[in-house]
């Protein structure tokens, strides 16, 4: 069995383990889930609820913040 | 409330329903640097500050999150849409910034024009009418069409913001009469926003008796922002004060201002 999978990280391709969290995900790009608005397959995800959702193969997620703008 | 004039007072500057003292609101988007844009909101006296939605650059080249730059404490964040296209992405794009969990205002932006970043008037009010259902406060974003800001105040917004020339053209206040229609017609706020370029527009603009004006390439674009910052600040306290105290009215001849008594023989 494969331990590893596929999904898109803001457009990226990335192989992440089978069953990450979007937290461990966040810790393992070294991103603050304070910093970031998490969005997976189109549906934003609470903070609270970062830990408890787990990555399937082709996944979606987006990962946002405030940038400059007019 | 008060002002700098002790015989005049103003109307307090109510946006869906919180109150500000600077009737200037400023982006944060194409300082040169972020030193320049902190002093440069600074200097502009601007309580509401613009931002954008955007993905976080997971390679690091360059940190791009504002907030390292803005106490949101200090300054209230105004999240926009900017960008989209549609009323399904702006409406994507305005939740995700209510997520970020500072205020469930949003500026709306749906871009119908790639050239002119002209709004696209039918996605603009489905946009509006969903946010609205969905508790947002919305300001949005409209060109200076009277029956578009009528429709969008029906809509629940919280401000219209017509134009005063494109986005980033600082062509100025293109149509006053437009502008002033829609102040004179429309019960909530309306902000002018973009296509100011220099003081003296940001001044001719309030003088109209819009409630504020947002701006940003004006500061940003300029030789010295911080300085430009200055200026906008006072010319919109200026415009705002001419407004307020009435102007002459205008006569296409001259009328002395010297006696015309007591001239010599």
């Amino acid at each position: 069995m494969n331990d590893t999978i596929d999904i898109t990280v803001n457009g990226q391709r990335r192989a992440v383990s089978r069953g990450v969290t979007l937290l461990e995900l966040l810790a393992s790009l070294e991103l603050d889930p304070r910093a970031v608005v998490v969005e997976h397959n189109r549906t934003i995800v609470r903070r609270p609820a970062l830990g408890d959702v787990r990555m399937a193969p082709g996944d979606a997620i987006e990962l946002v913040h405030f940038v400059g703008g007019g | 409330m008060a002002t700098a004039v002790d015989t005049l007072r103003d109307t307090a500057f109510t946006i869906g329903g919180r109150t500000f003292h600077s009737r200037l609101m400023v982006g944060t988007g194409k300082y040169r640097d972020n030193d320049t844009m902190v002093h440069a909101i600074e200097a502009s006296g601007a309580e509401i500050v613009t931002v954008a939605v955007r993905r976080v650059d997971l390679d690091r080249t360059r940190e791009t999150g504002v907030l390292y730059h803005l106490d949101p404490k200090r300054y209230f964040l105004l999240a926009n849409t900017a960008g989209c296209a549609t009323a399904e992405d702006a409406v994507r794009y305005a939740r995700l910034a209510r997520e970020a969990g500072f205020n469930e205002f949003v500026k709306l932006e749906v871009i119908g024009d790639q050239e002119t970043l002209l709004p696209d008037v039918q996605g603009l009010l489905l946009a509006a009418q969903i946010l609205v259902k969905d508790g947002f406060r919305v300001l949005a974003y409209s060109n200076e069409d009277l029956v578009t800001a009528l429709r969008l105040e029906d809509a629940g917004c919280a401000a219209v913001m017509p134009l005063a020339s494109p986005i980033g053209s600082g062509l100025g206040l293109l149509n006053p009469y437009s502008v002033r229609t829609i102040k004179r017609r429309l019960h909530v706020p309306v902000v002018v926003d973009a296509g100011v370029g220099t003081a003296s527009d940001a001044c001719l603009t309030m003088e109209q008796g819009v409630d504020g004006i947002l701006m940003n390439t004006a500061l940003a674009a300029a030789h010295d922002p911080v300085a430009m910052a200055h200026a906008m600040r006072l010319a919109v306290e200026a415009g705002r004060t001419a407004y307020l105290a009435g102007r002459m009215p205008r006569r296409e001849v001259a009328v002395p201002s010297s006696p015309l008594e007591g001239m010599l023989d």
